[in-house]
């Protein structure tokens, strides 16, 4: 796919809107990744109102700047998974349980409801599911500092 | 008018929030809502807060910055939840004007937020509806759940050991033998004590003496060695009797436990066993239970015997000589707290091991089911290598953990050694200042040896515990658990039942997801109801109202004019017959599973029902006809057999009202026509609500009711909805031409 295929632009409520060189239009276009996890930065769907796919991008690096950015931005605002970056403190070894987490958002509690909600992705990867079903990520286990990783242990 | 004026029609705000919105907000506006947020726009964690006054929408956030929004027709507010986060946009003509987002935690707040906002856009007045709040957290509580969703978040916290007490409801009974327990193990600790302290004169009177030239007394030698023997003999029996007699109560604690908690079940509404519970439910009956019966017959009563034997030890040597005793005694909280580490080590690695256990079995319990699917894809050896990984991950597991648990024994028995060698010492140290005798000095010895001994099993206790006390808590959860379709204290009495139901604005939410939203329809006696509608539309979820496996939300569902929530449940669906898609059958026979909701029944009506449900003729083809054994799903009859099956059973109680939940959508086109045929048969003469994917099997149906996401957007008979081409039609003509295309 060639960057001339389509235009991508922001209307006035801050929603994509998305023209195909045959130039059918769509508004209000919702960026998807098929991978969030195995591969952020490609196979990204650009999914419509109705929830078909219109428009299908392998590699958001290939596209022209202007777009790659704003489709980025989108995404961005869209998922919404905070990385953990310390485990500050735990109120009990056994779930359910809560934790004190430090992440690139921002302080905040999560209430782990049983071991399985944390989910290995391999090569230090985890995924910890809170009991709102909101995803944190740890991107890796062995840079996280002792005592996360002492309190990691224990529901491990 | 004060800040605090301007709230009276809303719940108080959060102390940490009061200030800052009485500076912002004007005297003479009103506030007519708010919730709080807690992520920017930008999704950072952030506290915030959101008000809604008559001027104005306002967004305060924790950095003191503040938003405003005057009030126009043109202003609305767009609510959207995507991936675990709400949005609230504001949109003024088309435009975005503001974006407020916040976890699910507050999403209950945002919704009321913008209903609220709606009423008044649309000039009403504020809500008069009592909202509910929670009496902990002051949180507005959504009325379908039964708890307080932020409070939620504050019973997230593991259970304390207090729980235990609580099992004191189901020892209450046995009194009397736990008594008699009681009495037996004060009893027994007592008399293997006596041994140890008999050697004290054994020492001093006999032996040491002849050492010196005196001759042995023969009679004292048989007395203290009777003496001996004795206690030996009372402390077996009294030790066999404790045992049993505590095991005993244990045992039956446990099955009263088992049996409570299972009726309790029992009456719980189908909210409580949705999504994945069963699993989980079964073993908090089976293995739970039992864990709370060997913690009481094992654990507890060795804990017990530990700490009676300590404080009886101790008041024997304090008796004997208080300074020894002392010496002895120093050392005993410093081993007690090294040997709890060590253990506490042992038992997050044990904990560890079970997870990976676990692992290994998931392998096993996920590629034995689906033989079928690795043989086809020719995956064996990749479902071996995934086994080996787990495998050898399980053995890095035990490794490590067996360095430890190796260091464990020497490390307990180090420790009594060195409390010997502090004995010894000052023993020796007394006995060469003649304060005490040799003979005390050996008992002391063969005292502390028990002594430290329990030590160890009682460094077990901490953790058997807490176990045990998750355990019952876990039990406990389900005892506690309140059905949401509660029985009617005093229940109308249900006279013979004509069949009229009657729907007022009926709505039901599943948490806070609306499903079904102000239904209103009216079925005579006798008259057949086709629902129709895409999956989710609500169809089964009215059926489930119907049934009053869940009770409305709003509104109400009369039978012959009584509020079925004013009848008593088992007579209430004493009348009515449910047919699923999935029929359910119970292992045992062919009569036994058609006779289910009717035991007593005869086989000439059991025969009578089958027939008329088109079964007869397939039970005879069985080896053993209605003494058929029908497996735990009923492996051995095909979809339609088992369908004709529950429509005998339906037949049977001869039920005045008909609910068919896609009765017909597992079978094929022919065996269809088969039920079809049954189900006329059964459907004659009484009200029937019948849901089916395929519309060509509700033509005979009186009314058809059209769902549309919770709604009710159609009602009428095939030819005049057909005539009136709305929703209905379009699903008619989408499925005529899927049929078409698989005939041709």
């Amino acid at each position: 796919m060639s960057d001339a295929d389509f235009t991508l632009h922001e209307d006035a409520r801050g929603r994509l809107q998305l023209r195909l060189a045959d130039g059918r239009t769509f508004e209000g276009v919702v960026p998807v990744r098929a991978f969030p996890l195995g591969a952020p930065e490609e196979f990204i769907g650009l999914v419509a109102n109705d929830g078909h796919e219109v428009l299908h991008i392998p590699r958001l690096a290939d596209l022209p700047e202007p777009t790659r950015e704003l489709l980025a931005r989108h995404i961005r605002q869209r998922e919404f998974v905070p990385r953990i970056e310390a485990i500050e403190s735990c109120t009990a070894f056994a779930t359910p349980t809560t934790w004190t987490v430090r992440t690139d958002r921002g302080r905040t509690e999560l209430i782990l409801k049983a071991e399985e909600d944390i989910r290995r992705l391999g090569q230090g990867r985890l995924l910890v599911t809170n009991s709102h079903g909101l995803h944190f990520e740890v991107a890796d286990l062995a840079k996280l500092d002792a005592t996360s990783r002492r309190i990691l242990a224990r529901f491990m | 008018m004060t800040a605090r004026s301007q709230f009276s029609l809303v719940p108080a705000l959060p102390v940490r929030w009061q200030a800052p919105a009485a500076a912002q907000i004007a005297p003479v506006e009103t506030v007519r809502a708010w919730f709080e947020t807690d992520l920017t726009a930008d999704l950072l964690y952030a506290r915030g807060l959101a008000v809604l006054t008559d001027a104005r929408v306002l967004h305060l956030s924790e950095d003191g910055g503040v938003e405003d929004w005057k009030l126009s027709t043109e202003l609305l507010l767009n609510h959207g939840e995507h991936g675990g986060v709400g949005t609230l946009e504001l949109l003024r003509a088309g435009e975005r004007v503001g974006q407020l987002r916040f976890t699910l935690a507050e999403d209950l707040g945002a919704k009321r937020f913008v209903a609220e906002f709606e009423r008044l856009a649309a000039g009403g007045e504020p809500a008069s509806e009592s909202i509910e709040h929670c009496p902990v957290c002051a949180t507005p509580l959504d009325p379908s759940q039964e708890e307080c969703q932020v409070c939620a978040a504050q019973l997230h916290t593991p259970p304390s050991t207090w729980t235990l007490f609580r099992l004191w409801r189901f020892a209450r009974p046995y009194r009397l033998q736990l008594s008699i327990g009681l009495v037996c193990t004060l009893a027994s600790t007592f008399a293997t004590l006596v041994p140890p302290y008999l050697t004290m004169p054994l020492m001093d009177e006999i032996l040491i003496p002849f050492q010196n030239g005196t001759p042995i007394d023969q009679h004292r030698v048989m007395l203290y060695l009777c003496g001996l023997l004795g206690a030996a003999l009372v402390a077996w029996v009294l030790g066999w009797a404790r045992t049993f007699v505590l095991a005993l109560v244990s045992e039956r604690i446990g099955a009263d436990l088992r049996t409570t908690t299972f009726n309790h079940l029992l009456s719980l509404s189908l909210e409580y066993f949705g999504g994945k519970r069963t699993g989980d439910l079964i073993s908090r009956l089976g293995s739970e239970s039992d864990r709370i019966c060997v913690f009481l017959s094992l654990h507890a009563l060795d804990f017990v015997t530990d700490v009676l034997v300590m404080l009886m030890t101790a008041a024997i040597l304090f008796s004997i000589n208080p300074w020894l005793a002392l010496a002895t005694l120093i050392p005993l909280p410093v081993i007690a707290w090294l040997i709890h580490i060590v253990r506490e080590k042992l038992r997050t690695g044990f904990e560890r091991l079970t997870r990976v256990w676990s692992e290994v079995t998931n392998v096993l319990s996920d590629t034995i089911p689906g033989i079928r699917v690795v043989k086809a894809f020719a995956q064996e050896e990749r479902e071996g290598q995934r086994f080996f990984a787990a495998n050898r991950y399980n053995l890095e597991q035990n490794d490590r953990l067996n360095r430890i648990w190796g260091l464990f024994t020497p490390t307990v028995t180090l420790l009594t050694e060195i409390g010997l060698l502090v004995v010894w010492a000052f023993g020796i140290y007394q006995v060469s200042q003649h304060e005490i005798t040799v003979g005390v000095l050996t008992a002391f010895l063969a005292y502390i040896g028990r002594f430290y001994t329990r030590l160890d099993s009682m460094s077990r206790i901490v953790s058997v515990t807490q176990k045990a006390a998750a355990a019952a808590k876990r039990i406990f959860d389900i005892l506690d658990h309140v059905s949401s379709v509660p029985e009617p204290a005093n229940p109308t009495p249900l006279p013979q039942v004509r069949g009229h139901i009657e729907l007022r604005n009926v709505g039901f939410r599943y948490g806070s997801r609306s499903v079904v939203r102000d239904i209103t329809l009216d079925i005579q006696p006798g008259e057949m109801i086709g629902l129709v509608g895409q999956s989710g539309a609500g169809k089964s979820t009215l059926v489930n109202l119907m049934c009053r496996f869940y009770d409305v939300a709003e509104g109400a569902i009369l039978l012959d004019g009584v509020d079925i929530r004013q009848l008593s449940i088992p007579a209430f669906r004493q009348n009515i017959g449910l047919v699923l898609q999935e029929p359910y059958m119970f292992f045992g026979t062919v009569a036994d599973n058609i006779a289910y909701g009717k035991p007593n029944a005869t086989r000439a009506e059991i025969i009578a029902a089958a027939r008329a449900a088109h079964a007869h003729d397939f039970i005879l083809r069985l080896p053993q006809g209605y003494d058929s054994l029908v497996g735990e799903r009923g492996q051995q009859l095909s979809g339609g057999e088992r369908q004709r099956l529950s429509i005998a059973r339906a037949l049977l109680i001869d039920p005045r009202i008909l609910l068919l939940d896609e009765a017909t959508s597992s079978v094929d086109t022919e065996t269809e026509k088969e039920i079809q045929k049954a189900l006329e048969n059964l459907v004659r003469g009484r009200t029937t609500i019948a849901i089916a994917h395929r519309l060509s099997t509700l033509r005979k149906a009186d009314r058809l009711v059209v769902l549309e996401r919770g709604r009710i957007v159609e009602i009428g008979n095939h030819d005049e909805l057909i005539e009136k081409n709305g929703a209905y039609a379009r699903l008619y003509e989408a499925q005529a031409r899927n049929q078409g295309e698989d005939d041709a």
